[in-house]
Parts: C-alpha cells; structure tokens; sequence
C-alpha cells in the first residue's frame, strides 16, 4: 500500500529522521508512536510532501510519491489531517468539505464562469459526496454552521471528514484525539475503526498508548528520529527497546 | 449554494432600476462625469477585491494594471484600430503581462507579495512618464478617439458620444463584472480562493493546486482592471502617467476597505460613496486626506468588513433582538 524506504531528514546538522523503513498494508490501521521529539510529525511531513526529505522514498503502489508537491500526492489517494486542528475556520462546514472535494471534479476556472452542464454536475456531485461524509463522521446537522462555533471533538471530527471527503486510499492522521478528554477519545476510537471498516487504510500517530493497544494492527516506535521497533500491539508492549524508550518505564496498557 | 433573503433581492433589484434611471435625474453633467467614473473605479476595485479580498493576496500593481488598459486602447486607437478590438487586445495584453509578474510575484507570500507589487507597479508609472515615443511622457496622450458607434441588428446604430450612453455603457460593464465575479465567488471554484486566503498549508494537503489558483485570481483581477482601465481612457479622451500610478492604486485600495473587503457589494459601495464624499468635503482641500486618515483607522479597527460588514452585522442585532421580542 504505503511504503516508506530509509526515510531521512536533515535539518542543519541535526538528523530528526533517520533511515526509517517500513510498509503499511491495506486494510489495516498503522500506528506511529513515540515520545515527544521523536520524529514523528517531520516523518508525517514527508510522507505528505509538506518537507522534502533529505534521502530515501515514499511510494504509493509502485508509484513513488516523494518530491512531490502536497496537492499532487493528495490526488494519488493519500490524504492527511495537521496535528493542531487545522481548518478554514472563516467558512462553514460544508464549504470546507467541498474544498477538499474539488480535485476530484472538473471545477475549473471556464466552466465556473460559463456554467456548463458539467459545472451543475459536479457541483451536485460534490455537494452530495460532502453532506454523504458529513453523516460519516457525525455532523450532518451541522453542515451550515460555521468552524468557530463547533466543539473541539467536532473540529477533530471535521478534520478527519475533510481527508475522507475525496475517498482516499489512505488517510494519514496526525494525533486525532489530541487535546481531547477520555470520553471523545474514545469516540473518535470508533470512528476511525469504522474508517477501516469502509475499507480504508489507516496511518496514524498518537501519545495515548491504551488507545493506540486497542487501535491499531502494527505499530513503529520511533525514538530520536530511529525506529526502534515494529510489530503487533502485544510485540511492541513486551519489547525491551520500547520500555526503555519509554523512560525505562513500562508502557500502561 | 448561499441564497440570499428576498429582501436583499428586492434591495437589490431597487438599486438596479435607480442606477437605470440614474441619467433622469442626475443634478448636473459635472456629477454625472463623477459618477460615470465611479462607476469605472467600481469595476477596477471588485476586480481587486477579487485578488485582495477573497484570495488574500494584496495585490498593490492594480493601477498599473489600469493603466495597462488605458495606455494600451490610447496607443491603438490613435493607430486607427477600433475601440471594439482595442479594448479586448489591451485587456489581453494585461492578463499576459499579469502572468508574467504573476508567476514569479506569486511566490512570495504576505507583506512580501504587497511590496514585489507596488514595485512593479512603480515601475510601469515610470515607464509611463518616461518611454516618451510610446506614452507621450508626462503629458500623456490626447484626442483619444470615443468609442467608435455599433450597429446592432434591431437598434440600428449605438452612438457614446453623450455622456448618457457612456454611462450606460460604462454600467454595462461594471454589471458584467459583477455577473462574472458572482458567477466565480459563490461556487466551490470561488471557495478555494478563499481557502488560500484563510489557510493556504492546509489548501495545498486538501488538493487545491494553490499556486495556479492565485494565478488565475490575480490575472482574472488585472484583466478586469485593464478593461476598466481602457474604457476610461476612451471617455476621458486623454491618458498621463497618472492613470497608471500606484495613488490610483491606493484610491482602489481605500474604496475596497471602507467599502467592505471581501464582499461583492462593497467594493462597489466604497467606488461611489467615496469620490462624492471628496466632493462634499472639496473645501478641505488637501486636509480632505486627514480626514480619510482617520476614517481608515477606524473602519479597519472597528469595522474590519467596511461598510458592508457594519451594516450585516446590525443587520444580525436586529434579527437577534427581534428573536428575543417574540420570545419575551
């Protein structure tokens, strides 16, 4: 599906990836832990194009999607949502999800301005994609509405309704649940076990271990910018690099 | 997709036939040249709205845009080419040179992207002034011929030659515009304009090729500009350097602002209601900029959406308070 080889980012002299490997196979939810520093939000920013790693790859399939720019690789079917809950918080909920929409349609310049038969298709096309996944992810009540006034569970919910919108492959997420109580966390659990069961790939990186436990297929530990471990959620929990990893604790599960 | 309230439409629609009728009861043909004016800034400035307001991009070349227009149906239609094919070509002429900048200007970004502008748009005012067998320099260029007459099949033969027909003709354009920035605004392709404009890391992730987008805004805005501007060159009848010069620039950019940045509406309100109140405050002489000062101070802390923005937002405490009175 999505496969990541000897991924490495310079940043000055500072090395915050190093000669990370690893693939993520359909179907399955792909977690990416690790503390605070680690390198997990720069390794995220080069799967998405957002930074240009300094060596190594990412491929999509056979097609190799790093160099490339963000809005290039979202159309190979790898969306993402930011770390910090990021949205068009000057326009309401719908207008944001049918921006995520429009790579998908033919809504271009001329046939805007024209208003073609294909324009009123594809307008109605991404309307109904738009308020289809507003139901997914729980705010189709709430499609009028405008950013500020929603809570911040459903900024988060939004977030992931935007990547989802233009059906993606794989949605990458970064720290879905941050900021959130046990409660919403927990929610937002099961909205993302409900995104593999449509069949979709899962990449996600997270801080909260039990969630991660119950969550995911296989998870890679990074620390300092290395991976120091992958496998399934029992591997992970009994491995000693992760412990001590962890502050030489062990890993509340 | 936004719908207005009707009685946005019938205000809307009262407008329309006021500015219709306008020719009937216009006070005198010194206003009436103010307001056929107007009505050529009120399109320069929904034009730069169109870049500024709703994609963010603070465009400061839209005089030398204007200016581009101007110039270039003063040279052609002195060369003997008709008005009619003038027009468009100068126009044209604009949107390449609008790409030309655009594609290195556009890479820079904020206050960056304002001053590689207003540069450029220094730059043209200088050429005006300066490329004399071309633009005539300082003096500029006189005895621009009028519009040249249009035989439609059941009207018979259009003349502008009087200041009514030019207004109609001047008002003709400025509806097309509003039509086409309607057309562009209120549809998912006007929502990635304004997607760059509030978040544009997060455009780009989203798909939106946030580069070309920019592009087709500011070129769309220079060729709109550029018609205004060749249209008041051929009403005017003369062109100087002064119709290509970053203060016109900043006249669009006081319109759009006091009018209300980023709506439809208030680029056009801030067109006609700012040159009249130069007029009424003719007195004041250069202090009249003191004035405007002051006024621009407030407006952008107080009302940071313009006039428009005011008005909706006491259109929204009255529909409040009127909630509250049929609940009490």
């Amino acid at each position: 599906m999505l496969s990541v080889k000897s991924l490495t980012k310079q940043f000055g002299g500072l090395t915050a990836v190093r000669d990370v490997s690893f693939d993520i196979r359909p179907g399955e939810v792909f977690a990416v832990i690790g503390p605070n520093g680690a390198g997990k939000s720069t390794l995220f920013n080069m799967m998405t194009g957002t930074l240009k790693p300094t060596w190594g790859k990412v491929f999509i399939g056979e097609d190799e999607i790093s160099g490339r720019r963000p809005y290039q690789i979202v159309a190979r079917g790898v969306a993402r949502i930011f770390q910090t809950t990021s949205l068009f918080d000057q326009l309401r909920v719908i207008d944001n999800m049918m921006i995520a929409y429009k790579w998908r349609t033919g809504l271009g310049f001329w046939n805007t301005l024209l208003h073609t038969p294909g324009w009123k298709k594809y307008q109605a096309e991404a309307f109904m994609n738009a308020m289809e996944t507003l139901a997914f992810v729980g705010l189709a009540e709430k499609s009028e509405q405008l950013i500020p006034t929603l809570s911040q569970e459903e900024q988060k919910r939004l977030a992931i309704g935007i990547a989802l919108v233009s059906k993606p492959k794989i949605v990458l997420l970064d720290e879905p649940t941050g900021g959130l109580i046990q409660e919403e966390t927990d929610r937002i659990t099961r909205l993302i076990e409900k995104i593999r069961e449509q069949g979709i790939t899962v990449c996600l990186i997270e801080h909260k271990m039990q969630m991660i436990m119950g969550l995911a297929n296989r998870i890679a530990v990074l620390n300092y910018g290395e991976k120091i471990a992958e496998g399934t959620p029992d591997e992970i929990k009994n491995n000693q690099a992760v412990i001590e990893a962890y502050l030489g604790g062990e890993i509340h599960a | 997709m936004i719908t207005k309230p009707i009685h946005t439409r019938l205000m809307y629609l009262a407008l329309f036939i006021a500015a219709l009728l306008l020719p009937l009861y216009v006070p005198d043909d010194y206003i009436f040249q103010i307001v056929i004016m107007s009505v050529l800034y009120a399109i320069a400035t929904s034009a730069m709205n169109l870049i500024i307001g709703f994609t963010g991009q603070a465009s400061l070349a839209h005089g030398a845009f204007f200016g581009i227009g101007a110039y270039g149906v003063a040279i052609l239609t002195k060369a003997g080419i008709s008005f009619w094919v003038a027009l468009p070509v100068s126009a044209l002429i604009a949107a390449l040179v609008g790409v030309l900048v655009g594609i290195p200007a556009l890479r820079t970004r904020g206050h960056y992207f304002a001053i590689v502008t207003l540069c450029f748009g220094v730059i043209m005012w200088i050429l005006a002034g300066n490329w004399i067998e071309l633009t005539g320099g300082h003096n500029g260029i006189f005895g621009i011929p009028q519009p040249t007459p249009v035989r439609l099949p059941w009207l018979g033969e259009i003349e502008f030659f009087s200041q009514t027909a030019q207004y109609y003709l001047a008002l003709g354009f400025l509806l097309l515009t509003l039509f086409g920035l309607h057309r562009l605004i209120f549809s998912v392709f006007g929502l990635t304009f304004m997607a760059i404009r509030n978040n544009e890391p997060l455009a780009d992730a989203v798909g939106i090729n946030t580069f070309t987008t920019k592009l087709i805004a500011f070129v769309s805005a220079n060729f709109i500009a550029a018609l205004a501007g060749g249209l008041y060159a051929s009403m005017i009848g003369a062109v100087s350097p002064s119709a290509a010069s970053h203060m016109l620039t900043f006249n669009f950019l006081i319109f759009v602002i006091l009018g209300g940045i980023a709506t439809l509406s208030g680029a056009v309100i801030g067109a006609f209601a700012i040159p009249i109140i130069m007029e009424f405050l003719q007195f004041l002489g250069d202090y009249r900029m003191l004035f405007f000062g002051a006024l621009l101070v407030v407006v952008i802390i107080f009302f940071p959406q313009g006039l428009v923005g005011g008005l909706r937002r006491l259109n929204q405490r009255i529909a409040v308070w009127r909630q509250n009175k049929v609940s009490e």
